[in-house]
């Protein structure tokens, strides 16, 4: 079946543009970058359809083995790629919403400097996101998983003349690291347990094990994992590098910071279920980090003024949801949202940024308004991403989200009320945003006083407010059509083989969770466009949460003040100027003042010349020999 | 005459032959030089022969014949599983730490190359002898030409860091002679087969106290040359005052002869004691993994930097040997060999700024990526080896030594994994300063991009970094398979005996 292709052509396509791409024409880096993509789409469609993954087949995983990669004693690790359903639904997603992303970038970044560095960047990434759901063992995982954190690292900093870019980089890549401390250590567990870390051996050695009732090492290795998960997935408490990312051009944010590798946590946990499935405790565990995830992600998002940050926070939000499903046992269900969000927040996130590219770079949404008339494919799609994640029937979101709140009904459902009030909350901001965008009146500079800046550093040296090119509306319109409709691609019932039906829930719960998103819309609708003036009245009413709010809770603030900078003082003063310097050297030095006192008197040897050296180092040798002799005799 | 004498006494006679060059000809010294170890990289290729196909334990190219018949020191050199590569390591290096310091060394250029191929002679040596005398000269005589290295080609404090680093090293090296004069006096041979027999036949045999004291006497002259926390304080200065060459090989080649003797003399001549120490050593390894980024994150200084990164890297490799896993032993091998290429990749980058803005503070720079992109970007994949990415190739060692370590001892691991995370923050974090931001006037107009000849010296480097990222069946079968049988040879007596019942 080839399946090493779906990865190596993106991959090939890095090469060929990362290694002379400096030298080629723009068509021509486009033709490489989205060819690539495309051939990779239409082989996992090959693929797919011929192991009937469109009508009825792979249920059980097809698997393909390359090669040794590293063998040491009774551990061997193959590079080995695997397909089952799960890994199907990803494959589609990846590639094909990638593909829709690398086709808009091409109008996105046409007038950009370090073009082929992007499109480099971006098949990089292709490559170690296929990696990482093909892979058939937890170290393949982890070779993908680093990979597109790299790939996010080098993406975020892809402006690295601003500092802003280049820290919000390296904060993502060690929050990362983090995450990535504790998803090794599971392996190393894993490692220890099984003496492999093939998923097949592993998974099917673990399932006859009885369901873990105390802490016990699956509980500790389903606790580790979700370590990493929060990091990649940005979950409650490593999820702060993710509304930095948005430094990063807009399509990035699209593919790795929305669509693909921030659910790359949702998968690791689904791949791991039977891992989680022998514990209680660890599901629980994921459930909550999920919730409250969601619910504070949302709370931010209120009153965030940058479009891309109200977007950042939603997917943080979403994600939530998706742990919330993971963590409710209803693992098809939160895979289920993962597609749809993966078509309604790569929209949000491309339209937000045809707005930023007609505005010349502007993000602020307090400077927008009125857009409707000038942009309007892009303010019809928007819309239609917007009912989508509101979870308006029968649009996509709404058979994710009623899925995954069903199921979190059943399991508890307190968990049940929260997430239908951050999904009121998720209607009111995102409609917010685009009431804000493209209702009421223009609030941004003349026209022609405009130029680029803001902090896309999306320049363009035409001014005016315009359309965006086909490039660049055709994504939107397909994804805005996935948008609407997606949500009757059955994904849980595509995941049955793997983890069995889905329960019928009580219909009210579907009632109250919609109205909540109407409810929330209807808000926002007041605030934004029939009373422009209550939002501010009220945040001067509660100044304080407000404030709280607003300053995204301080977590950063307290991050630095607890972790970042004790470490970094400490390690100055105590560990370098401290230990090293004053104790140790201090130490040694002090014996080198003795041995100097005493060396004074053989200073006539220092002459500086080589050749006199050379003749101490024989001369010393010879008297080491001679005394040496002199030991044995004198036995 | 095997094809390892060749390969030994190539760089001897290399470094008669650049004695012979006229002194006013700097360009024939350095030509001389290189050609010479191109030559010595060529034959030494040879050596992978019997384990291309299979694993081999045991030696190969073995040539044991008399030197000095009383006492009876022996010229008894072979290799194994453990010293192929770090062989191959020291012949790979010695040309490109040549070709680094074509223009770099402008005076008394046949005096440094001279040292500079004797390095090799000395190196070579200490991998492939098995006499311990024969082991103890070239143990000496490889520190001499770094000692001149540092001393006369070095930096503003050379003198400082060079008299340091000689006395750090001979103070654990005179341990280690005495151990070795009373293990010749017990067992009336130097021969390292011999007393390796004589142990596990039960002829030669210590108490407890006796066998302790001649493990810390390995020990201490091992862990010096590591460096083991807290006897690292003499490899920063020696690398800060070091030419690029000089720090090239220090990091790359002769650290690795501490975590070598660890292998082949500490663990199977002295098991017991290597066991009953191993909680203590491994606490100071992973001390360093951690106490060694911790610093390095605060360096304002380039070198210094990558020193203490070195301390940090070094102690994965001693913690994977005390370990006693099958992985862990693989992985620490592995490492010596991926630091080797890694970090001396970083030294001999950081080397090439240098030359450009003659300024090793890190607040030099700032923008380096705008007027020289070819640098930037090697230094960025060097980076990334070093801090652990998965398919290049300090990967596959850190993982092995964790995985073993964590069948070990779980509660280490938990340690040791930290220094993971902390790699990444100084190491982006020089990045970010150095390349990323903008340029000033003046470094732009410094920072040429990479010549021809620099891209010569890096790019085996590169290739060689994803290559044991990627393919590690090369280069591991040899290790793993003579691994087992050392681990095997350095099972503690009482164990063995348990194990027999």
């Amino acid at each position: 079946m080839q399946l090493w292709l779906i990865p190596l052509l993106p991959l090939a396509g890095f090469a060929v543009n990362g290694l002379f791409g400096r030298r080629f024409s723009k068509a021509v880096v486009n033709t490489i970058a989205v060819g690539s993509v495309l051939l990779s789409f239409l082989w996992v469609l090959k693929t797919l359809s011929a192991l009937g993954a469109f009508n009825g087949g792979l249920e059980e995983a097809y698997r393909e083995h390359y090669y040794t990669w590293i063998q040491s004693g009774a551990l061997s690790i193959n590079v080995d790629f695997a397909i089952d359903r799960l890994t199907a639904v990803w494959l589609m997603i990846v590639t094909g919403v990638g593909l829709l992303i690398h086709i808009y970038a091409v109008g996105y970044m046409a007038h950009e400097g370090g073009y082929y560095r992007f499109f480099a960047y971006l098949n990089l990434f292709m490559f170690f996101m296929l990696v990482l759901v093909l892979g058939a063992n937890f170290l393949l995982l982890f070779v993908g998983w680093e990979g597109v954190g790299l790939c996010s690292y080098l993406l975020i900093g892809f402006y690295f003349l601003e500092k802003f870019a280049t820290d919000a980089g390296n904060k993502a890549f060690i929050v990362n690291r983090i995450g990535d401390f504790g998803f090794a250590l599971a392996i190393f567990l894993i490692g220890v347990h099984f003496k492999s870390l093939d998923f097949s051996t592993v998974f099917s050695a673990i399932k006859p094990m009885p369901v873990e009732a105390e802490v016990g090492w699956i509980t500790a290795a389903g606790l580790l994992l979700l370590v990493g998960a929060t990091g990649k997935s940005a979950q409650i408490p490593l999820y702060v590098w993710l509304p930095d990312a948005m430094a990063g051009p807009t399509p990035v944010s699209a593919l790795i910071h929305a669509a693909t590798m921030v659910t790359a946590g949702v998968y690791m946990v689904a791949r791991s279920s039977q891992i989680y499935l022998h514990s209680a405790f660890s599901l629980d565990v994921v459930a909550i980090i999920g919730i409250a995830t969601a619910f504070i992600a949302a709370t931010i998002g209120l009153c965030q003024n940058d479009i891309k940050k109200v977007f950042a926070y939603s997917t943080v939000s979403q994600l939530g949801y998706m742990f919330v499903g993971l963590g409710t046992g209803a693992f098809s269900a939160g895979v289920f949202h993962v597609m749809t969000h993966a078509f309604f927040k790569a929209l949000l996130f491309l339209g937000a940024g045809s707005v930023i590219h007609a505005l010349s770079g502007e993000q602020d949404l307090r400077k927008m308004g009125g857009l409707a008339k000038k942009i309007p494919i892009t303010c019809i799609t928007l819309f239609c991403a917007g009912v989508a994640i509101a979870g308006v029937p029968p649009f996509s979101g709404f058979h994710s989200k009623d899925a995954i709140l069903e199921a979190a009904y059943e399991h508890a459902p307190w968990i049940y009320w929260v997430g239908v009030i951050t999904a009121g909350m998720t209607a009111f901001y995102v409609f917010r945003a685009l009431f804000l965008c493209f209702f009421g009146e223009y609030r941004g500079p003349a026209e022609e006083h405009m130029h680029g800046h803001g902090h896309d550093d999306h320049g363009h040296a035409h001014g005016g407010v315009h359309e965006s090119p086909a490039v660049m509306w055709v994504p939107l319109a397909i994804l805005a059509v996935l948008s609407l409709g997606g949500g009757y691609i059955n994904i849980p019932r595509f995941l049955e083989p793997l983890y069995g039906a889905e329960h019928d829930a009580p219909a009210w719960l579907m009632y109250v969770s919609v109205v909540a998103g109407l409810l929330g819309i209807a808000v926002a609708y007041l605030f934004y466009v029939v009373s422009p003036s209550l939002p501010e009245a009220l945040a001067k009413a509660f100044s304080g949460p407000y404030r709280w709010i607003y300053n995204k809770y301080y977590v950063d603030e307290f991050y630095d003040s607890t972790v970042v900078r004790p470490v970094v003082d400490g390690s100055r003063e105590v560990l370098w100027r401290g230990a090293d310097v004053d104790v140790i050297d201090g130490a040694v030095n002090g014996v080198g003042t003795f041995a100097r006192a005493t060396g004074a008197l053989l200073r006539r040897a220092q002459s500086g010349y080589i050749r006199s050296y050379a003749a101490w180092v024989l001369a010393g040798s010879i008297l080491v020999v001679v005394l040496m002799g002199f030991v044995w005799v004198g036995r | 005459m095997t094809l390892l004498d060749t390969v030994l006494f190539l760089p001897l006679v290399g470094f008669f032959l650049l004695l012979l060059v006229p002194r006013n000809n700097p360009q024939a010294s350095r030509m001389t030089a290189l050609l010479v170890s191109v030559f010595v990289f060529a034959a030494s290729l040879g050596l992978i022969a019997p384990y291309w196909f299979a694993a081999p334990t045991g030696w190969q190219f073995e040539h044991n014949a008399p030197w000095i018949s009383y006492p009876p020191i022996r010229y008894h050199v072979a290799i194994d599983g453990l010293s192929l590569w770090l062989v191959l390591l020291s012949t790979l290096l010695t040309p490109i730490a040549v070709l680094v310091s074509w223009k770099h060394i402008d005076h008394r250029v046949k005096e440094f190359f001279a040292f500079l191929i004797l390095l090799e002679f000395g190196l070579i040596g200490v991998f492939v002898s098995l006499d311990l005398f024969l082991f103890y000269v070239f143990w000496e005589v490889s520190l001499v030409p770094m000692y001149f290295l540092v001393g006369v080609w070095g930096h503003e404090r050379r003198i400082y860091a060079a008299v340091k680093f000689f006395l750090y090293t001979m103070a654990g090296s005179v341990l280690m002679l005495a151990a070795i004069i009373y293990l010749y006096n017990k067992s009336g041979t130097f021969d390292y087969s011999a007393i390796l027999s004589q142990l596990q036949t039960g002829r030669l045999a210590f108490d407890a106290r006796t066998q302790l004291l001649l493990f810390l006497a390995f020990f201490g002259a091992f862990a010096i040359k590591v460096p083991l926390f807290p006897l690292h304080t003499w490899l920063p200065d020696a690398h800060v005052e070091a030419p690029t060459a000089g720090s090239l090989m220090l990091a790359s080649v002769m650290l690795k002869m501490g975590t070598y003797g660890l292998v082949r003399y500490c663990l199977p001549l002295f098991p017991e004691s290597a066991h009953d120490s191993a909680p203590w050593i491994a606490a100071l390894a992973i001390i360093g993994i951690i106490y060694g980024a911790l610093v390095a994150l605060v360096q304002p200084n380039m070198k210094k930097l990558v020193a203490y990164s070195s301390v940090s890297h070094l102690g994965f490799v001693v913690l994977g040997i005390f370990s006693f896993t099958q992985q862990g032993l693989d992985g620490a091998v592995y490492q010596m060999l991926n630091h080797g290429i890694s970090t001396g990749a970083l030294f001999m980058l950081v080397g090439y700024m240098y030359e450009r803005r003659h300024s090793l503070e890190i607040a030099a720079y700032g923008g380096v990526a705008t007027p020289a992109p070819n640098l930037a970007v090697v230094f960025l994949i060097t980076t990334l080896a070093s801090i652990g990415l998965p398919m290049l190739n300090n990967f596959v060692g850190e993982y092995l030594v964790l995985q073993g370590t964590a069948q070990a001892n779980f509660t280490w691991v938990v340690f040791a994994a930290l220094g993971v995370i902390l790699s990444a923050c100084y190491m982006l974090w020089l990045y970010q300063r150095a390349f990323y931001g903008k340029a000033s006037e003046s470094l732009s107009h410094h920072m040429s991009d990479l010549t021809p000849r620099e891209w010569a010296a890096i790019i085996p480097l590169l290739v060689l970094m994803v290559w044991m990222g990627t393919f590690t069946q090369t280069f591991l079968p040899p290790i793993s398979s003579q691994n087992a049988q050392i681990l095997q040879q350095s099972q503690p007596a009482a164990r063995v005996a348990l194990n027999a019942r």
